[in-house]
This record gives structure tokens, sequence and C-alpha cells, in this order.
């Protein structure tokens, strides 16, 4: 099937590669349906879409491509939303807003997305550390920061 | 919304496990102890608030920002 999208116009999309998002994403909790769409192969960055509206695509990071400590415990509550079985299964992306210099972008690190590629749910999990893990992480200020 | 008036120390059950109880009171603000099992989640709302906020954010990111990064 063929979706329009945010940033890449038109994309032919595999219904298996659909995540459900059962609670959608905060503030949008009616936008269940997702897609994982590669930007650019030089960059950490890929496309969270939304398959119902073109205008909801969020730039998403590999997060561990500008902070490599980053690392969180699911609560049991998310583990079962997800119908996780193996650590394997699970991917984890964190939001970027993207700003007019890349440098002053941040990344949202307390509400990273975390998909479970197996069985194909997706879910914005909260953390309880909101120190650990700031809303507003700058990607210029983090180490081994993507050029 | 239930209404329920607590004093300084007393209590209230939400269903069997969850326990919110009034610590101390002073002036406008009430500190709060809150006894839940671990697998309920216990934040502020301004948190939610905020993670709203900066998903809708995120998504003003305008079309042309792939080219603008390349140029780099």
């Amino acid at each position: 099937m063929n979706i329009e999208t945010k940033f890449l116009g038109e994309v032919e999309i595999m219904e298996e590669d659909i995540y459900s998002f059962k609670n959608g994403l905060l503030g949008f909790p009616d936008l269940m349906s997702f897609v994982v769409l590669p930007l650019d192969a030089e960059l950490p960055l890929v496309l969270l879409q939304s398959t119902e509206l073109s205008e909801i695509g969020f730039v998403v990071a590999f997060p561990f491509a500008f902070k490599k400590d980053y690392s969180f415990d699911l609560g049991e509550e998310d583990k079962e939303d997800l119908k996780i079985e193996h650590e394997d299964d699970v991917l984890a992306y964190t939001i970027v807003t993207l700003q007019e210099k890349f440098e002053d972008s941040t990344m949202n690190l307390l509400a990273p997305i975390v998909l479970n590629v197996k069985h194909k749910l997706g879910k914005q999990v909260v953390l309880q550390d909101n120190i650990k893990y700031p809303l507003r992480q700058s990607i210029g200020a983090l180490e081994g920061s993507a050029k | 919304m239930l209404v329920l008036s607590r004093k300084k120390n007393e209590s209230i059950m939400i269903g069997d496990h969850i326990e919110i109880k009034v610590l101390a009171v002073d002036g406008d603000q009430v500190k709060l102890g809150i006894v839940a099992p671990k697998t309920v989640k216990v934040h502020r709302s301004e948190v939610f608030e905020a993670i709203q906020e900066q998903n809708r954010e995120a998504l003003s990111a305008t079309p042309n920002f792939l080219e603008q990064l390349k140029k780099k």
C-alpha cells in the first residue's frame, strides 16, 4: 500500500511493517498506526510516520548514536503493553525537536518511543526520572555526536 | 470528580493497593505520600503536559530540513 508522508512524498509500505500504538503518542491519542521510514543513510535519524495523517511524522533518532550510555528499564506495564518476551525484540528511538541549526536540536530522553519489532507494537514510554532523562537533551552537547 | 476532605496524616485508598497520604500542609502547598505497586507509574501531571507539548513542537520541523542537514 502507498501512504503520503511528511518529508518523503508518497512511499510504498508493507502492511506487516505497520506498528500499532494502542495509546497513540502523548498528545495524539487517536493516532495508533505508524511506520518507521529511512531518511538518510548517513544520519542516525529515521521518520516515525503516521499512516493515517501525512502531516504527522516525527524525526526520531537512534539515541545511542548521540548518547552511548543511554539506557533505561521498562516497567512491567510497559512490557505487558508491548508484549515483550525478549530483549532482542526491543528497539528504542527518541523524538528529535529540530532547530534551524542541527546542533541546537534536542532529543527527548524522558519519553522514548519503544518498539517491539517482533509483534509490531509501539509505545511512547514515560520514564520516572526527569533529571537523569531530560525532556530536552541538546544533541550538539552529546558525546559520539553523529556528524 | 470525587472530592474528599482529608486532614494531615489522613489518607485515601485507590483500589486495594494504592494509598495516598497527606503528609504536610503548608499554605497552598500539600505534601503527599504515595504508596503504590511498582507497576504503577506516578508522575506529576506537568510531566505529561510537557511531553505532549514537546511532541507538538517536534512536529513543526520544516520539510526542507534534510537539505539543510546535507549542506553541512
